[in-house]
């Protein structure tokens, strides 16, 4: 119960502590900090609006954060997500407008496999790089991403450009029923829902299930995982598989919900704010929803503070900035009892009260 | 009650979107009565030396207009974020007529919403707005910039000492190219036998490449340089640090480099806002189709650095005198892409508002380079 308590009260003290540290710095700009907090409430999640604003904001984020979380699992740093979903996307709009797919929900569903499993192969391959060849995952699925975004780009200024795409190289556009529309009429597309199934249902897998513990040996102590005789490097590949196919059905996603076609504009780096959303989230799927929305939701306030407070861009950052450091700081508190860590900063005056009748 | 009157109007656009198509005029009309909310939309930051600033800075003049309530947001991303702004723009803030700067995004993003709210007015910079295929209350500006990019060329041309001018590009694109081109023609109309070497960084925004790709022409022996990205201020600092010359792009650079700043092509966006906005408060058929160059005042110049020779000033100035009077044509035959096909033979003239020039897919002879 105790536990449970403070798994809330540690990231809603550390919000309240960073828009404290946030209202001074506005206030010191000349800006009413009630002003700003009202308007941030009111960006975010304050009407209608807000909510789809927020939430269409965090649907990519979800999927790009399992990129990182189901290879930390397993004991991988994967920082390459970026990679995975613009090859994501590019596979989505190829199989779309090169191939006979049928325009109705299957040819939808086969073109965000497509985009699936180019993401899956791409991570598939730092995470390989590292188990046969020792190579780092984190800097190759980093340099990985360099390259697919060049592979991206080569292709859709090149053999896959739609010739009447002049100032702005794109492929060919998805046909009409092969779009994904919004959800029962809103502007959310269908992309929240993936979303938010990916994270339950990996998470789940992740509890609930033998291999999901298996693979979590795995990331805790490998030579265990060995000495048990898990098949570490199946693992490994899997994580790597699941979380690249996540990333590249976002990138897939928002190619067939958003952009139309594939162009530079889908490299907006959702994958690179996916890291820091799944390191937040400490690597729990199922904490990834809450974190992405509350990213989604800087997003929306930010926008409205810029456009009432005149604020720079740069002030929702800094408020992003402050949020997830109270809430890294928050962590240490998270661990063990907090009396024994006072006696252990304090040990004299510990001491001392004790030693006292 | 602000809130109120905002929630009314987004119900009221709302309850709109179908009815209201056929009483077009009538509701612009009624949008007249009231001061006008301009929403204006950056892709990057406001004061980046370059393509933002030149439109923060005429959107910093609208707001001194009577009757007109400007609200802006920097470093929106060409995704769903902008459909998003853009929305927020007019149920949240009432807005009436927005200025989405960045060219992407207009299709997907203008295109998928202006259809939705019929009685908003969109202008975006750059596109191809297009009679019967695009929306009536959509409509798209641009400027024909490539003239203050042939005057640059002549003061280049005048200045340089190696007979290499360099031209730091993003992408080979039908704008970039254009001004490639006329950079190059305007320094051959000083000297026939210059060269201008282009460097495509591959994106609008590459700070690390736009520097190296400085210093690699730089090597190479060009002595005066311009660009076409978004933020030019890399390259003007990185050749001033190489003792070069430079002429700026977007706005002006000259703070930057004071010693080495030439000249430069600069947007004068305030022109096309004017238009538009005089259109919306008039109640008038929203302008869909806008371009003009010097003459028009679409396009300006730097003021000319105090190292420029009188030569090129004068030269430059005649060359301006005629672009002015409407009786100057850059692009006109004969002339030969950069491969030795023939573009156009001798005597054929492709006027500034010929819809051919956007699509340009070439480079001209003299430029070194390939698309």
């Amino acid at each position: 119960m105790r536990n449970a308590l403070r798994e809330i009260a540690l990231p809603i003290g550390a919000l309240a502590a960073a828009l404290l540290v946030f209202g001074a710095l506005v206030w010191l700009a000349g800006v009413d900090p009630f002003d700003m907090a009202w308007l941030l409430f009111k960006g975010a999640f304050g009407d209608a609006f807000s909510w789809q604003n927020t939430l269409q904001r965090a649907a990519p984020l979800m999927l790009t954060a399992l990129c990182v979380a189901l290879p930390a699992q397993a004991g991988l740093v994967v920082i390459g997500g970026e990679g995975a979903l613009v090859l994501g996307g590019l596979a989505c709009a190829a199989a779309a407008t090169q191939l006979p797919l049928p325009a109705n929900l299957a040819g939808s569903v086969l073109a965000c496999v497509a985009g699936a499993l180019a993401g899956a192969l791409w991570v598939m391959l730092a995470g390989a790089l590292r188990q046969v060849r020792g190579i780092n995952e984190t800097i190759s699925s980093l340099l990985l991403a360099y390259v697919a975004i060049g592979l991206f780009k080569h292709l859709v200024e090149g053999p896959l450009r739609d010739p009447a795409s002049l100032n702005k190289p794109s492929t060919l556009s998805l046909p009409e029923g092969l779009r994904i529309g919004g959800i029962a009429g809103s502007d959310v597309h269908w992309g929240l829902v993936l979303g938010v199934l990916a994270c339950l249902l990996l998470g789940g897998w992740l509890r609930l299930t033998a291999s999901g513990f298996a693979l979590r040996v795995v990331g805790g102590n490998l030579r265990t995982a060995q000495l048990m005789g898990l098949p570490a490097t199946r693992l490994v590949l899997l994580a790597c598989a699941l979380g690249g196919a996540c990333a590249g059905l976002a990138g897939a996603v928002e190619v067939a919900a958003v952009h139309t076609n594939a162009n530079a504009s889908l490299i907006a780096a959702y994958g690179y704010a996916g890291i820091l959303v799944s390191f937040i989230a400490r690597h729990q799927p199922l904490a990834i929803v809450p974190v992405a929305i509350l990213f989604g939701g800087f997003g929306a306030a930010g926008s409205l503070l810029q456009r009432r407070l005149g604020l720079p861009d740069a002030s929702v950052l800094v408020l992003q900035g402050l949020t997830f450091v109270f809430i890294l700081a928050s962590e240490a508190l998270r661990q063990g009892d907090p009396a024994a860590r006072w006696r252990r900063l304090w040990p004299a005056r510990a001491a001392l009260k004790e030693s006292s009748p | 009650m602000n809130r109120k009157l905002n929630r009314r109007l987004a119900l009221q656009t709302l309850a709109s979107t179908g009815a209201v198509a056929s009483f077009g005029p009538l509701s612009l009309l009624a949008h007249a009565q009231k001061p006008l909310t301009v929403g204006v939309i950056y892709v990057g930051p406001r004061d980046d030396y370059g393509y933002n600033q030149a439109h923060a800075q005429a959107a910093a003049e609208l707001k001194k207009l009577p009757g007109i309530k400007v609200v802006e947001e920097e470093n929106v991303p060409e995704t769903a974020a902008v459909q998003k702004t853009m929305t927020g723009m007019i149920a949240q803030d009432g807005a009436g007529l927005l200025f989405p700067t960045s060219f992407g995004y207009f299709d997907p993003h203008i295109l998928a919403l202006a259809p939705k709210y019929p009685d908003v007015r969109f202008s975006h910079c750059g596109g191809l707005w297009t009679e019967g295929k695009h929306p009536k209350n959509v409509g798209s500006f641009f400027g024909y910039i490539d003239e203050c990019q042939y005057l640059n060329g002549v003061v280049a041309g005048h200045m340089s000492k190696s007979r290499k001018i360099g031209f730091v590009a993003a992408k080979p694109i039908p704008q970039v190219l254009r001004n490639i081109n006329a950079f190059l023609l305007g320094a051959r109309s000083v000297h026939p036998d210059i060269t201008c070497s282009v460097i495509f960084t591959g994106d609008w925004s590459m700070a690390v490449k736009e520097a190296e790709a400085t210093n690699s022409l730089a090597d190479q022996g060009v002595d005066v340089f311009t660009m076409h990205v978004d933020g030019p201020k890399v390259v003007v600092e990185t050749a001033a640090k190489r003792g070069k010359m430079v002429c700026g792009y977007h706005a002006s650079q000259a703070k930057l480099a004071p010693a080495a700043y030439l000249t430069g092509a600069e947007w004068n966006w305030l022109t096309a806002y004017k238009a538009i906005i005089e259109a919306a408060q008039a109640g008038k058929p929203h302008p869909n189709f806008l371009r003009g160059g010097l003459k028009e005042g679409y396009v300006k110049m730097s003021p000319y650095g105090s190292s420029v020779s009188e030569a090129a000033k004068k030269n430059a100035d005649e060359v301006k005198a005629k672009m002015l009077a409407g009786s100057f044509d850059i692009f006109k035959g004969p002339l030969k892409d950069n491969k030795g096909n023939t573009l156009l033979a001798a005597g054929k003239v492709l006027k500034q508002t010929d819809l051919e020039l956007e699509k340009m897919n070439y480079l001209v002879e003299g430029v070194v380079g390939s698309i």
